[in-house]
C-alpha cells in the first residue's frame, strides 16, 4: 500500500529580549541557577505579571514578516497544571485569541522549488524551569532561571509531506526569526525547538490518520530523522495491522528512535481561561506602523532581488539569502566592485563557505574581510592575478594576513599579462623543444598542454594564461 | 484616646495634644489586654511599630507630616509585609515572609502610617465569618458569641474594638462590607482597579479589591486617599486620577437620586435590619435626597455566577501553593505526588478545599461552558443592570447584610454562608466601588447600610456617608467591655 506522510510542526522561539516576559529578571542564559528569577518568576504570593513591550513589539515583527494577521485584541490565558519546574502551578500562554493569526510561508525546497505551508497561529508564552536530576544524590533540584522567559509558538498547518519539507519550513522559520531578529535560533540551549505532529495516510485519502507528537529535537538532523523513524515505525504498525495511538513521543539522537512519553488517555486537563491579572493586549495600528518600520529586508525579497537584479541562480540566491550574516557579508564583497556578483557568489559559496566548512569557523570569526575579498576578486577578475594565484592570496588573507595588492606585491604573484615576455618564454620553450615540435606539427596536437605546461614553469605560474594559449597555438603552428 | 476618630487623632497630633509613640503604646497596651479575648491580631509588630511611630514624630516635628503621620493601623494578613509573617489565615503560610511590601502596605507607609501587626481573616480570605481562620475565630466585639463577618474579620473587629484607629481589608464577594457591617464600623470596596493589587495574596483576581476599614467615611477618605492610584506592578490598576476625596466629604446631598432595589428588600431580610435601612434612607431623603425604587432583576443570579467565577480563580491562583518554594511542606514526602497531596491535603482548611473543588470542576473540559463561560455572561447581566440603573440614580442604597452577626458556629451549611453574600457580591461582579456604614442596631448588633456608585465615584459614596454620619452618631457608638 502507497502512504503519505501528513507533518504540522510547532516551533517554540525563544524571544531575544533583554527581560523576562512578566518580570524584570534578566534572560541571559547559563547563570548560576535561581539568580535570575525574581518574585514574578518565583510565583510568591501577590505578585502580578506585566507584560514586556519588547515581546509584543516582536511577535508583532513575525506577523509583519509572515504577512500573517495580527490579533489587535490578543488574550492571555492559563493553562493549568502542576509540575516542581512551573512555579506558579499555571503557564500564561494565549488560547483562543492568539496574536498571531492565519498566515502562510512559502519555502524553497532543496530541489529548487517552492512550497507554500500554512501557518495556523503563533502565540506568545512564558517558558517553565528547568529540572536538574543529576545535581543532588536521590532528589531533583528546581532551577528557575528560565521561567518567564518568552516564547513565541509558532504552529504550522499538517502541510507538509516529507521529512525533508519539514526540515525545509524548520529553516526557513529559523533563518527568519534571526533575518527580523527576535531569536538566536541556538538550538543547543533550547531557544529555538521543534515539536513534530506526524501521522500517515493512505495516498489519496483526505482524512488525517491519529497522530503523534515528537518532542526532544535539538538539530534539523535529528528532525528528519525523527520523522524518518516515526513515519517507518507508524507504516510498519498499520501494515501489521495495529493502530496509531495518540501519544507524546521523545526522540533519543543516541538510539536513533522515538518513544513513548505520554498518552492522549494520561494528558492532562489545562483548565485554560483568561488570566484575569492581565487585560486583553490591544495592538493599534500606529504601533504596527512603528514596528514596520523597523522591518529589515526580509529573505524571500532579499533573495528575489538576487535573482533579478544580481543574476544569481536560484539556488545560489537561497544558499546566500539563508542567513542574514551571510547575505549581508556577501553583499559587502561586492560594495564598490565592479565585477559580476555571479564571481563573489562563487567565491563566497565555494572558497570561504568550503574553508569555514573545512575548518569549523563560523561567519562571525571569519578571518577575510569582506572588503578585502572584494579586491582579491576584482584583482583576479581585471587580470592581475590568475584564479590559481588568487586562490594563493585567499590563504594568505586566510592566514591573518591584510591587503591584497600588498601580497601580490611581496610575492610577486601578478599575472605576466605583457605580450613580448611572453612572446619570449614561449620562444625558449618551442626552441628547447624541437622533437615535441615535430610531433605537434604531425598531428599530435595533445601536445600543446606540454607546451602551456612548460612556459608555466618557466613563468612561475604567472603567464596570462589565455594570452600565452593563444600564442603558442600560434607558434607551434608555425 | 481610642474613641477619637482617626481624623480627630489627625488633629491631636498636629496640634501637638498626643504623639505617635503615645497612640502607639496605647494601642499596644489595649491589644495586649482585649486581643486575646477578640483575637482580631494574628500578630503584632510591636518593636518595628515604636520605632515608626518615633520617626513619624520626628518627621512631624521636621514639619514634614501629612493628615496620616504617625496614625496606628493593622494590615489585613492578606498584605505582604517585607520581614513580617503574612499568613493569609492559612497553615500553609504560617512561616512565610513575603521578601517585598504589598503596594498598599507601601502606599501607606509612606504616607506615614505605623503598622500595628496583622489581623486575623479567614483562609485566603473565603468565609463570612472568620470561622476559617487557622489561627482561631475572630469574636464580635459587640457580642462575643456572635462572629465578626469575614473574610476581614479580624480588621473589622480590631477597628470596633479600638485596637486600632483603622485597618486595611479586601473585598471580593463583600469583605470588607460585610464584617463592616456586623462590626458596626465603615468600610469601602474601591472600583476594582482603584487599589493595586500588588502584593495582596491573589483569591479571586478579577472581583479582589482592597480598601480601608475604620469608625468613619472621614476616616475611610483619607486612606484610601493613600492607598489609591495606578501601580506599573499591577497591569488591572486603573490609570486614571485619583480625586481628593476629602474635599468633596461636605458637599450638600440635595437633589441626589438614591435607588433603592425592590429585590434587596424581599423576603429572608431579617425585619430588625430591614427596620434600620429604611430609617438610615428617611434620614438621606430629609438632608434632601430623592428616593427612587428601582429594580436589579438579575440580582438572584449573583450568588451562582460568584460562587464559580470566584473559585474557579481562586483554584489557578492557589495553585502556586505546593510546598515547592516556600510555605508549608509535609514531612517526608515519597514522591512528586505525595508531595503535592499531603502538603495541600495538610496546609489547606476545609472551605479553602471546598473551593479548589468547585473551581477546578467548573473549569474542566466539558463544563467550562456550562459553568464558567454561564458565569461569566451573567455576570455581563450584572453589570447592565447595574448600567441601566445609573441611567437614572446617582447611588443605590440597601442593606449591606440580610442579617446582623449570626452566632459562632450557627451556620454549618456552606450554602447559607454563602447567602450573606447576597447584596454585596453584585458590586464585585461589576467592579463597582461599594460602602458600608453603621446606620442602627438589631437586637443590640449593628446594622449596615450599603451605598453602591457607578465606576470610580468613591468620592460620592464617601460623600454621602459622611454626610450622613454628620446626623447621626451610629459610628461613633462602641462596644461594651472595651474600655
Amino acid at each position: 500500500m502507497a502512504w503519505e506522510t501528513v507533518i504540522g510542526l510547532e516551533i517554540h522561539a525563544q524571544l531575544k529580549t533583554r527581560s523576562k516576559i512578566f518580570s524584570a529578571a534578566s534572560t541571559a542564559f547559563g547563570a548560576e541557577p535561581n539568580t535570575q528569577a525574581s518574585a514574578v518568576d518565583l510565583g510568591l504570593p501577590g505578585v502580578l505579571p506585566v507584560v514586556n513591550k519588547d515581546v509584543v513589539r516582536m511577535a508583532v515583527k513575525f506577523a509583519i514578516a509572515t504577512g500573517a494577521a495580527i490579533g489587535k485584541r490578543s488574550v492571555f490565558a492559563r493553562k493549568n497544571y502542576f509540575y516542581p519546574d512551573l512555579p506558579k502551578g499555571y503557564q500564561i500562554s494565549q488560547m483562543d485569541y492568539p496574536i498571531v493569526g492565519v498566515g502562510s510561508i512559502t519555502v524553497t525546497l532543496p530541489d529548487g522549488t517552492d512550497k507554500t505551508v500554512g501557518l495556523t497561529r503563533a502565540h506568545l508564552e512564558e517558558d517553565a524551569g528547568k529540572s536538574v536530576h543529576d545535581m543532588f544524590e536521590g532528589a531533583t533540584g528546581i532551577d528557575l532561571n528560565r521561567a518567564g522567559t518568552p516564547l513565541l509558538e509558532i504552529v504550522s498547518e499538517p502541510d507538509m509531506r516529507s521529512a525533508t519539507e519539514a526540515v525545509a519550513y524548520a529553516r526557513h522559520v529559523h533563518s527568519l526569526v534571526r533575518y527580523i531578529d527576535i531569536c538566536d535560533g541556538n538550538m543547543q540551549e533550547g531557544s529555538f525547538r521543534c515539536d513534530a505532529n506526524v501521522s500517515i495516510r493512505e495516498m489519496g485519502s483526505t482524512e488525517l490518520g491519529t497522530r503523534t507528537e515528537i518532542k526532544n529535537v535539538n538539530s534539523f538532523r535529528f528532525l528528519e530523522r525523527a520523522i524518518d523513524f516515526e513515519v517507518e515505525r507508524q507504516i510498519d504498525i498499520l501494515e501489521d495491522g495495529g493502530r496509531i495511538v495518540q501519544e507524546t513521543r521523545l526522540y533519543d539522537a543516541d538510539k536513533d528512535e522515538t518513544r513513548s512519553m505520554r498518552s492522549k488517555e494520561e494528558a492532562n486537563d489545562y483548565r485554560y481561561f483568561p488570566d484575569p491579572d492581565l487585560p486583553p493586549l490591544v495592538i493599534d495600528d500606529a504601533f504596527i506602523e512603528a514596528v514596520a518600520k523597523t522591518m529589515p529586508e526580509l529573505p524571500a525579497k532579499r533573495r528575489s532581488r538576487f535573482i533579478d537584479e544580481l543574476g544569481l541562480t536560484p539556488i545560489d540566491a537561497q544558499a546566500l539569502c539563508a542567513d542574514k550574516q551571510t547575505a549581508n557579508y556577501f553583499e559587502a564583497v561586492l560594495a564598490g566592485q565592479s565585477f559580476a556578483p555571479k564571481l563573489a557568489s562563487n567565491w563566497v559559496l565555494g572558497e570561504v563557505f568550503g574553508r569555514m566548512n573545512k575548518e569549523d569557523v563560523a561567519l562571525a570569526d571569519l578571518p577575510v574581510d569582506a572588503a578585502e575579498l572584494g579586491t582579491l576578486i576584482q584583482r583576479v577578475d581585471d587580470g592581475t592575478l590568475s584564479g590559481k594565484l588568487g586562490k594563493q592570496v585567499f590563504d594568505a588573507l586566510w592566514s591573518g594576513e591584510h591587503d591584497v595588492d600588498a601580497i601580490i606585491d611581496a610575492r610577486g604573484l601578478k599575472q605576466i599579462s605583457d605580450t613580448g615576455a611572453i612572446e619570449a618564454m614561449v620562444d625558449e620553450v618551442i626552441a628547447a623543444n624541437s622533437s615535441q615540435l615535430a610531433e605537434y606539427r604531425a598531428g599530435k596536437e595533445k601536445l600543446l598542454s606540454f607546451f602551456v605546461g612548460a612556459v608555466m614553469k618557466a613563468s612561475k605560474g604567472k603567464a596570462n594564461p589565455a594570452q600565452l594559449n593563444q600564442m603558442l597555438k600560434e607558434k607551434l603552428k608555425g | 484616646m481610642h474613641d477619637k476618630t482617626l481624623a480627630q487623632q489627625s488633629q491631636m497630633l498636629k496640634s501637638s495634644q498626643t504623639s505617635s509613640v503615645e497612640l502607639v503604646n496605647h494601642y499596644l497596651e489595649r491589644i495586649e489586654r482585649l486581643n486575646p479575648d477578640i483575637n482580631a491580631y494574628v500578630s503584632v509588630n510591636a518593636d518595628e511599630a515604636r520605632v515608626a511611630a518615633a520617626d513619624a514624630d520626628k518627621t512631624r516635628a521636621a514639619g514634614n507630616a501629612g493628615a496620616l503621620t504617625g496614625i496606628p493601623i493593622a494590615h489585613k494578613d492578606i498584605f505582604c509585609t517585607k520581614g513580617i509573617t503574612t499568613t493569609c489565615g492559612s497553615r500553609i503560610l504560617q512561616n512565610f515572609k513575603a521578601p517585598y511590601d504589598a503596594t498598599v502596605v507601601t502606599r501607606l507607609a509612606d504616607a506615614g502610617v505605623v503598622s500595628l501587626g496583622k489581623a486575623n481573616m479567614d483562609e485566603f480570605a473565603m468565609g463570612s465569618s472568620n470561622e476559617n481562620s487557622y489561627y482561631g475565630p475572630v469574636s464580635n466585639p459587640w457580642q462575643r458569641d456572635r462572629v465578626p463577618g469575614g473574610s476581614s474579620g479580624g480588621s473589622a473587629a480590631l477597628v470596633a474594638a479600638r485596637l486600632a484607629a483603622a485597618a486595611t481589608g479586601t473585598d471580593t464577594g463583600g469583605s470588607i462590607r460585610q464584617p463592616a457591617a456586623f462590626c458596626g464600623i465603615t468600610g469601602i470596596k474601591p472600583t476594582y482597579g482603584r487599589v493595586s493589587r500588588y502584593g495582596m495574596i491573589a483569591f479571586a483576581s478579577s472581583l479582589d479589591q482592597g480598601g480601608p476599614m475604620a469608625q468613619t467615611a472621614e476616616d475611610c477618605a483619607l486612606l484610601l486617599q493613600a492607598m489609591s492610584g495606578h501601580d506599573v506592578r499591577d497591569s488591572t490598576s486603573s490609570t486614571l486620577d485619583v480625586p481628593d476625596f476629602s474635599a468633596s466629604l461636605d458637599r450638600d446631598l440635595k437633589g441626589l437620586r438614591v435607588g433603592v432595589p425592590t429585590e434587596y428588600f424581599a423576603d429572608g431580610l431579617d425585619d430588625g435590619v430591614a427596620v434600620a435601612v429604611q430609617a438610615a434612607l428617611a434620614e438621606l431623603e430629609k438632608a434632601g435626597a430623592i428616593l427612587k425604587e428601582i429594580s436589579l432583576p438579575n440580582q438572584q443570579h449573583c450568588i451562582p455566577a460568584y460562587y464559580v467565577i470566584a473559585p474557579a480563580e481562586a483554584s489557578s491562583n492557589l495553585s502556586r501553593f505546593d510546598g515547592v518554594r516556600f510555605g508549608y511542606r509535609c514531612e517526608n514526602p515519597q514522591d512528586l505526588e505525595d508531595l503535592y497531596t499531603r502538603t495541600r491535603g495538610e496546609g489547606f482548611g476545609d472551605e479553602v478545599k471546598r473551593r479548589i473543588l468547585i473551581g477546578a470542576y467548573a473549569l474542566s473540559a466539558g463544563y467550562y461552558d456550562a459553568y464558567y463561560k454561564k458565569a461569566q455572561q451573567v455576570r455581563q447581566l450584572v453589570s447592565n443592570d447595574f448600567t441601566e440603573a445609573f441611567k437614572e440614580v446617582d447611588v443605590i442604597a440597601g442593606p449591606t447584610t440580610p442579617t446582623v452577626a449570626f452566632k459562632s458556629g450557627e451556620k454549618t451549611d456552606p450554602i447559607s454562608m454563602y447567602l450573606n453574600d447576597l447584596f454585596t457580591v453584585s458590586a464585585n461582579l461589576s467592579g463597582l466601588p461599594g460602602l458600608s456604614a453603621p446606620c442602627g442596631f438589631s437586637d443590640g448588633l449593628p446594622v449596615g447600610l450599603q451605598l453602591v456608585a457607578p465606576v470610580f465615584e468613591e468620592a460620592r459614596l464617601l460623600n454621602i456617608a459622611h454626610r450622613y454620619q454628620q446626623i447621626t452618631d451610629w459610628h461613633a457608638q462602641s462596644p461594651a467591655g472595651t474600655d
